[in-house]
């Protein structure tokens, strides 16, 4: 088991490495600087910058330093905000994106698997058929109409919550924004729960279970939950790459300063280092988290050897 | 062919399928066709009449934006370039992945477990992130679109096509065919390729969505179709910004794709369905 | 009064009538046997008693199970009964068993749900029931999930599950049809020995079963009882046409039957082939080990053997599909190349091939005509339509399939049907060698005598030699000149028919012989000799292989490996051979 994590562990550092070269190169083979379109500098001021950005050294040179950097934590300077490094943007600004992303996930699943369970469980029936067309509207509506949508209702027509970030504290300024990020997750996990529960719910082992006379509570509980949860834990993974994705839609449209409002700033700024920092920042955190899923599973099904 | 029109037959006989299908052909129609009709173009200003509610007077049936333009014509533009996107990224993710996942499937062995933990290290990466870089770097290039969004979605599609071909090369026809000498290519065209046609329209119908998804995302954010050329996704922009003055900006083309979404997300779902029924029987 | 009666019960899905007027009842301790082919009602049947039925069945008429009617009653009510007064054992425990949950846990789920005992003492009594089934070290087997017992052990704790709670009536639903042959009466004689005082509902498509282990029996064809009574009445007088075409159909070693021996120079010699393939973590698994083998013009070879015996593997290494390690085949004297592809196309045609799942051999997009022409267009590519289409409907003809099959797609034909395609596919292009992998284990008894007959028949006709793979002595028995036993990977034993039957010389053999279960009340049960299990190909017992399910095993069999040796007619590989008397 220490030794198949081990040796997961090292096989995601190619992946990792691809991805600094990757987005790397990408940049690097930009046509034309980061400052083109400034006023124009005097050449002495723009050989200034660009010894300061080390955009004088050539290519391979550059790379090895970044890399020794981004091994250290340190994804260099900001191109457009001057007085900080891209590492303390990202130390500010993620624990409010992750915050948002857990509480999303948490009740995307806690829902999601509820929902999901439940219209298993009554196939066919009328409550199968609401759940399910929620779901649908949930995966068809997109989060960067949703979002708006909540906004429009619940915080300016009705009142209900606030419709911004600054301005109110506590809870309520959380809600419609966690809301709108888990929805897609709610449509999605009760979809996959509904599937892979009537799958388990067929199969040969829960008709033993039924013929033991264990009832209903006991043979989902007992019998069909775990194997049911396995396709939503492998899902976990796309998901957190799916709240990410989705919290840079969200925090735009709720003015929330996280991670996901830099990106989009920083990407229509063409702040290159600002931008590659973040993507390979989220490429990390995706990489090991799938990672642990992919553990997690392991754990779960006694099936999976390790090898 | 025999195996095609008996497709087609029950095909005609499912209704989600029927129904969203028959929806997003007319909708495809009327947003080919509408803008012909119309008195208005989708460029043209009219700073005397902006954010006109939706209503019958100079043809303006969606309402004008805030530049005075004529939504309608405008919605219509954004659903052709919506869908022009969504199917051409689909059809890039098609080849790519078929071939891709067919290949490694067909041969097997070494080099299908090297293709696929290609695909794996792949999956684990925060696509719609390199497509932004991309787009950053690379200005907004309407055919860079195309190419990332295919991209992202040939992975699906590859892992799908592999899997069922793994398992048909296994299946004991195919080594019956083998064993008789039947070429390979005769193999592939009349053993694997018509049983793997189900799964691909399958999960073509469901990439489309997902490509819809993607471009409105990023033309949403301004990183992806740029003015004055508009999307679904452009306007729903727009729309967020007038939305308390002028709702409909953002209620017309979301729902518009919204409901396109959906049906395709029902023909996806009663595709699948007809093809899991018929691979339990 | 009975304990279950059932009358005039109805099962139907649609137009569909799965069971119809079904009336039967089951006394206090009664065995009672309940026979039929595949979807004749058996199942149904059963899953109507215990309210397993899916939604979508329509059930009508009465089961009462100590004068309560159960028909129409809700899940509330069966859960009463359930387990407590009614267990099941399904047909393949691997699907049977929570692949996902410890078998402990899965048996003390059954007495906390029916607050029989809980924790310690539920532990306890798990512990015991494994043991009393014959689960060895049943404490830490009680720890292990499914996956980590062999097909066996999981249908003994799959008995023990449905007798932990000592009901009434037990429902065995082909208990032993998902498992090895040898195998198969040890399950048999524990259902019978461990089910005391509960009433056994045996459900089986094997007339042999029937007969070693039922008081009583029940017919069924197409969801009707077509006779029913004692078993020794039924089996002699038998009053219906169906009963008596089962029983003829039922596998017995028809060793007056067995044909004789075919003599000449062989068409097809495999020499000293070997078969290994690479086991990720293990390192390599040898499923074949230096087998020879021949077959002459017009003769039929079994191959017998359990599963993991490298039957597959070595008609796999004989048709070029895996490279075989070492060892020659050779056709006509011409020697051929290991890897099929290499192959002549002439060769190709001369050796065909048969599987086992009739279904899964036919392209599920193509027509039968296309199907079976295909072979043609590759051997004879000169031919023109017309000339196909006669040779198709030609060997159709053959195969007993008229011309309205050309135009069938493979899911509208039913699996004899399917089987007989399969066939026609193979000897349109006249090949000398017919090679049938399980070819008819998936059949059902009288289906599966019609294909051996078509194939007895075409052998007659036109002089085919047949290399028959088998599982199943009894089936083989009927047809073949030589029979060849196979155990992990080596040959054990080899003569002509009459000799293996009449007098076989290794221990193993005769075990699979004791195995068959004979369909004669009167013969009793068949008690097996073997104890165990097949062990794992990844790790055979040093020295003769079967040495740890041997009763006459001694210090060397653990040691060396027996060489073949001629006795009579026959080639056996067994130190003691000379020595042990194996005559029943
Ligand atoms: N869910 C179902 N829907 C429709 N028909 C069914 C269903 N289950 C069983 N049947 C039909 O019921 C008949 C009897 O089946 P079964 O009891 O399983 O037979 P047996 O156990 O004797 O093989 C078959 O004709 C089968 O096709
Ligand atoms: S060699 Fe020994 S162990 Fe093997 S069959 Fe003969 S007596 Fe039994
Ligand atoms: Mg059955």
């Amino acid at each position: 088991m220490a030794q198949y994590v081990l040796k997961r562990l090292l096989g995601a550092i190619p992946t990792l490495l691809f991805v600094v070269v990757l987005s790397f190169l990408l940049v690097h083979a930009a046509p034309g600087g980061p400052f083109d379109e400034e006023r124009v500098l005097p050449d002495a001021v723009a050989a200034n910058i660009e010894a300061y950005y080390h955009l004088d050294e050539s290519l391979p040179k550059q790379f090895v330093r970044y890399l020794s950097g981004v091994l250290q934590g340190d994804f260099g300077p900001s191109y457009r905000y001057r007085d900080h490094t891209v590492s303390e943007l990202i130390a500010d600004a993620f624990p409010l994106s992750i915050r948002l992303g857990v509480m999303a996930i948490i009740v995307g699943v806690v829902i999601g698997v509820g929902l999901g369970t439940l219209a298993a469980l009554k196939q066919n029936t009328v409550t199968d058929r609401v759940a399910m067309g929620f779901a649908m509207s949930g995966i068809s509506i997109p989060i960067f109409v949703i979002a708006p949508l909540l906004v429009l209702f619940l915080a300016v027509k009705l009142n209900w919550l606030p419709a911004g970030w600054s301005g109110s504290s506590g809870v309520s300024r959380m809600l419609l924004p966690v809301i709108a990020l888990a929805l897609p997750q709610i449509a999605y996990i009760s979809r996959l729960t509904r599937a892979s529960m009537i799958d388990v719910l067929g199969s040969g082992f829960i008709r033993t279970a039924r013929a033991q006379g264990l009832g209903t509570y006991a043979v989902v509980r007992y019998h069909a939950m775990k194997p049911a949860m396995l396709p939503v834990l492998s899902y976990m993974g796309p998901a957190i790459a799916s709240v990410l994705t989705g919290s840079v839609v969200v925090e735009q449209i709720f003015g929330i300063p996280g991670l996901g409002q830099f990106f989009v700033t920083g990407a229509l700024n063409r702040d290159y280092t600002l931008v590659l920092g973040i993507v390979i920042f989220y490429a990390a955190l995706i990489v090991l988290l799938n990672l642990i899923v992919d553990i997690l599973y392991g754990v779960i099904d006694p099936r999976v050897r390790y090898r | 062919m025999s195996a095609v029109l008996r497709l087609y037959r029950r095909i005609r006989r499912n209704r989600a399928v029927n129904v969203s299908g028959g929806i997003l052909a007319a909708i495809a129609v009327l947003a080919v066709l509408l803008p012909l009709v119309s008195q208005n173009n989708y460029l043209e200003t009219d700073f005397g009449r902006i954010l006109e509610a939706p209503g019958l007077a100079d043809m303006h049936w969606f309402g004008t934006d805030d530049l005075g333009r004529d939504l309608f014509v405008r919605t219509m533009m954004g659903i052709r370039v919506t869908l022009l996107v969504a199917i051409v990224a689909s059809i890039v993710s098609l080849v790519i992945g078929v071939l891709y996942g067919a290949f490694a499937g067909y041969v097997g062995g070494r080099v299908d477990a090297v293709m696929m933990r290609f695909v794996d290290a792949l999956y684990a990466m925060p696509f719609i992130f390199f497509v932004i870089l991309l787009m950053v770097v690379f200005e907004r290039n309407f055919l860079l679109i195309f190419v990332a969004i295919g991209a992202i979605n040939w992975l699906d599609m590859a892992r799908i096509v592999r899997g069922q071909t793994l398992s048909l090369r296994e299946r004991e026809f195919v080594e019956a065919a083998r064993l008789n000498g039947v070429s390979t290519a005769r193999i592939i065209l009349r053993h694997i390729a018509p049983n793997l046609m189900g799964v691909v329209i399958v999960y073509v119908t469901l990439t489309i969505p997902q490509a819809i998804l993607v471009e409105s995302f990023l033309s949403f954010l301004g990183l992806g179709i740029q003015e004055p050329q508009t999307s679904l996704g452009a306007l729903v922009n727009a729309g967020v910004n007038q939305m308390e003055s002028a709702p409909w900006m953002l209620l017309i083309p979301g729902g518009l794709l919204a409901l396109i979404l959906m049906c395709f997300n029902f023909l996806g779902d009663g595709l699948r369905d007809l093809f899991d029924a018929r691979q339990n029987r | 009064m009975s304990l279950l009666n059932i009358c005039q019960l109805g099962i139907r899905y649609g137009d569909v009538v799965a069971v119809d007027d079904l009336s039967f009842a089951i006394d206090s301790g009664e065995s009672v046997g309940l026979v039929g082919e595949s979807g004749s009602g058996k199942t149904q049947t059963a899953l109507a008693i215990l309210g397993l039925l899916p939604a979508t069945a329509e059930i009508s008429g009465s089961i009462k199970f100590a004068g309560e009617e159960f028909v129409g009653a809700d899940d509330r009510a069966f859960d009463k009964l359930r387990a407590t007064r009614v267990s099941i054992v399904f047909q393949d425990p691997t699907q049977a068993l929570n692949p996902y949950l410890r078998i402990g846990e899965q048996l003390r789920r059954i007495l906390i749900a029916h607050n029989i005992a809980a924790g310690a003492e539920a532990d306890a009594r798990v512990i015991e029931t494994l043991e009393s089934v014959g689960l060895p070290d049943p404490k830490r087997q009680s720890g292990a999930y499914p996956h980590q017992l062999s097909g066996g052990m999981r249908q003994r704790a799959m008995i023990a599950s449905a007798l932990i709670t000592s009901p009434d009536l037990l429902i065995a639903d082909e208990p032993t049809t998902a498992l090895d042959v040898t195998v198969q009466a040890q399950i048999l004689e524990l259902l019978d020995t461990i089910r005391k005082d509960t009433a056994l509902l045996l459900i089986t498509h094997d007339l042999g079963v029937v007969a070693g282990h039922c008081d009583r029996m029940l017919v069924l064809e197409n969801g009707g009882l077509v006779e029913s009574g004692a078993t020794r009445q039924v089996f002699g007088t038998p009053k219906c046409a169906h009963t008596v075409s089962l029983l003829e159909a039922a596998p017995r070693l028809k060793q007056s039957i067995a044909p004789q021996p075919v003599s000449g120079k062989a068409l097809l010699r495999v020499d000293g082939a070997s078969v290994s393939y690479r086991e990720p973590g293990y390192g390599r698994l040898h499923a074949v080990k230096s087998v020879d083998l021949a077959l002459r013009k017009g003769e039929t070879v079994a191959i017998v053997g359990e599963s993991g015996s490298g039957k597959s593997s070595l008609v796999r290494a004989l048709l070029g599909l895996v490279a075989a390690e070492s060892g020659a085949v050779s056709f006509l004297g011409e020697t051929l190349p290991r890897d099929a592809r290499s192959r002549r196309q002439q060769i190709r045609r001369e050796l065909q091939l048969i599987f086992q799942d009739p279904a899964g051999s036919l392209n599920p997009q193509m027509r039968v005509s296309d199907i079976v022409v295909e072979p043609l267009s590759v051997h004879e590519p000169s031919l023109d339509r017309r000339a196909c289409r006669e040779r198709v409907i030609r060997i159709l003809e053959q195969v007993d399939l008229g011309a309205e099959f050309l135009q069938r797609y493979p899911h509208e034909l039913s699996g004899g049907q399917a089987q007989r395609v399969a066939i026609a596919r193979a000897l349109i292009v006249e090949p000398k060698v017919l090679i049938c992998d399980e070819a008819v284990a998936a059949l059902d008894g009288t289906v599966r005598e019609q294909i051996l007959k078509l194939l007895q028949d075409i052998q007659g006709r036109t002089g085919l030699s047949i290399l028959f793979i088998s599982h199943d002595l009894g089936v083989v028995s009927s047809i073949s000149h030589r029979v060849l036993v196979m155990y992990l990977g080596r040959l054990v034993e080899c003569a002509d028919g009459q000799t293996v039957f009449g007098s076989p010389k290794h221990p193993y053999t005769r075990a699979l012989i004791d195995a068959v279960p004979v369909p004669d009340p009167e013969a009793g049960i068949a008690h097996t000799s073997l104890s165990g299990e097949v062990p794992s190909i990844l790790s055979p017992p040093t020295g003769c292989a079967f040495h740890p399910r041997c009763a006459y095993a001694e210090s060397r069999c653990t040691t060396e490996l027996p060489a073949p040796t001629a006795i009579g007619a026959t080639t056996v590989c067994c130190h003691r051979a000379t020595e042990i008397d194996l005559q029943a």
